[in-house]
């Protein structure tokens, strides 16, 4: 379970302090896909960052599986991140690395034996179905493979969150289709608690158990997936919702034409 | 008396050899010390410290700002020290080493500089250590321009090689100003520039082929 508890974070820019995070109260059940929603500039990246401290809030906590992150710091915090996984929109594979080598790198970080390594990685690469791209190196797989390399190498250590940053907004339609249809497997196999921010409606309709949406660095909807489609509240949902509710009544209409004729 | 041409050529190329060799070896050691230091001491990275930092880019502009042919004088008494004297190319490679490190620490900054942000996120997020993201990320990441950089450092001590060799630090430079220009003995003159263009460009062949190889190793699709 993830508990955050008043999580606020301001940036200081040359046009005055911003509030990327506004006492944000959130609560994810272990097992379940969570989804943030919200525009850019909404806070939600600041959010999934602070929940591994890549950023730092200024106030406020973060429970971990009934560790407090935020009080954490040096090897304490290293160890934490080694059961948080995480996967970013550019991937942010190492290029001088090979599959196998980037899939490895946690494993050696955490001080594993070579055998437990090796054995560990063929076991995580064969779930993302690579095991045949072992020795390439990153610049040779498409950007759904490089996604593929990100989530094996988010696994390796075995982790109890994972946390994906916009994992599928650098893709077209039916690699981020695959990608998410991967997420879905990997949350069933390994009951593995999901955490993704996303702009995309169609992610959270896809794979998602619950969503938030943030708005100005404020939690201003959250609950189940269904509730946020059928009624929404906050004006950002309704903006999502309606424009894609737009699309769908277009396309109705086409349809309707074409039937017509 | 031509024919001492080859001779004193052979020796005074195998002096530079080893004076470029050594110095090139220790200029690395403590130019990736600084350099690694600077990079990770910058706001926002693995070990942010501005003092550090500050002093680190203080000492090495210091350092570069002094004219090379001052700088071995001011080292002599150190060369001494280090080396047992203040004459020939051993005592060369203290003050050659020394005043090519700060430029290598610059070139080895700018190098790690260009590894993204995003691939050091990474590594924090499994937990690594700065140890770990300096040796395991940094340097790997950037090796092809590290590469290219090193060649270009390589050359630059090479040229400083000539400049020591006009206070008594031998090698192809000392030839060339002592026998060619001093002793108006034009053959030797041709012969060393000759000499040193071919070292020169053997450096930087050396340099771009290795720099190639990782590129291709990493960046070429099959």
């Amino acid at each position: 379970m993830i508990l955050v508890e008043q999580l606020s974070k301001t940036y200081l820019t040359t046009k005055g302090s911003v509030s990327a995070l506004d006492r944000i109260d959130l609560q994810i059940a272990t097992g379940e896909i969570f989804g943030i929603i919200g525009v850019s500039g909404a806070g939600k990246s600041t959010l999934i960052r602070c929940m591994n401290r890549l950023e730092e809030p200024d106030s406020g906590r973060i429970w971990i599986g009934g560790e407090d992150i935020t009080q954490l710091s040096g090897r304490r915090l290293r160890k934490a991140r080694q059961k948080i996984g995480m996967i970013f929109q550019h991937f942010n594979l190492l290029d001088g690395k090979t599959v196998y080598q980037n899939v490895a790198f946690p494993l050696v970080v955490a001080g594993h034996p070579r055998e437990r390594i090796r054995q560990r990685v063929r076991e995580i690469l064969d779930l993302v179905k690579l095991s045949d791209k072992e020795e390439a190196y990153p610049a040779q797989l498409s950007g759904g493979q490089k996604q593929r390399v990100g989530i094996a190498r988010a696994l390796a250590n075995d982790p109890d969150v994972l946390l994906s940053d916009e994992a599928t907004s650098a893709l077209d339609p039916e690699t981020t289709y695959s990608i998410l249809e991967l997420l879905k497997d990997i949350n069933r196999q390994l009951k593995l608690t999901i955490v993704l921010i996303t702009h995309e409606l169609e992610v959270l309709q896809h794979i998602c158990d619950s969503m938030a949406v943030i708005e100005n660095g404020r939690i201003v909807e959250t609950g189940p997936v269904a509730k946020l489609f059928l009624n929404p509240k906050s004006d950002t949902a309704r903006r999502f919702v309606g424009v894609m509710e737009q699309y769908r009544a277009r396309r109705g209409l086409i349809e309707g034409l074409g039937e017509g004729i | 008396m031509k024919n001492d041409l080859f001779e004193l050529l052979w020796e005074a190329l195998r002096e530079t050899l080893y004076m470029v060799a050594w110095s090139s070896f220790f200029a690395l050691l403590l130019g990736l010390a600084l350099g690694i230091l600077l990079v990770v001491t910058d706001k926002g990275h693995v070990l942010q410290s501005v003092p550090i930092n500050k002093m680190i880019s203080f000492l090495i502009n210091g350092v570069r700002s002094i004219p090379f042919i001052i700088l071995i004088v001011l080292l002599l008494p150190l060369a001494r020290l280090i080396v047992g004297t203040s004459l020939g190319p051993t005592a060369a490679i203290v003050a050659l080493s020394i005043g090519a490190a700060p430029f290598l620490g610059r070139i080895v900054e700018n190098s790690l500089k260009e590894v993204g942000a995003g691939k050091i996120e990474a590594a924090i997020a499994v937990g690594a250590s700065p140890i770990t993201i300096i040796f395991r990320v940094l340097i790997p990441e950037a090796l092809p321009a590290l590469v290219r950089g090193v060649t270009i450092a390589i050359i630059g001590i090479t040229e400083l090689t000539a400049v020591a060799g006009a206070i008594g630090a031998g090698g192809l430079g000392s030839l060339a100003i002592r026998f060619g220009y001093q002793r108006f003995r034009e053959d030797i003159m041709f012969a060393t520039v000759l000499v040193i263009i071919l070292l020169i460009q053997s450096i930087q062949w050396t340099g771009d082929g290795i720099s190639k190889s990782i590129y291709n190793r990493r960046y070429k699709l099959e």
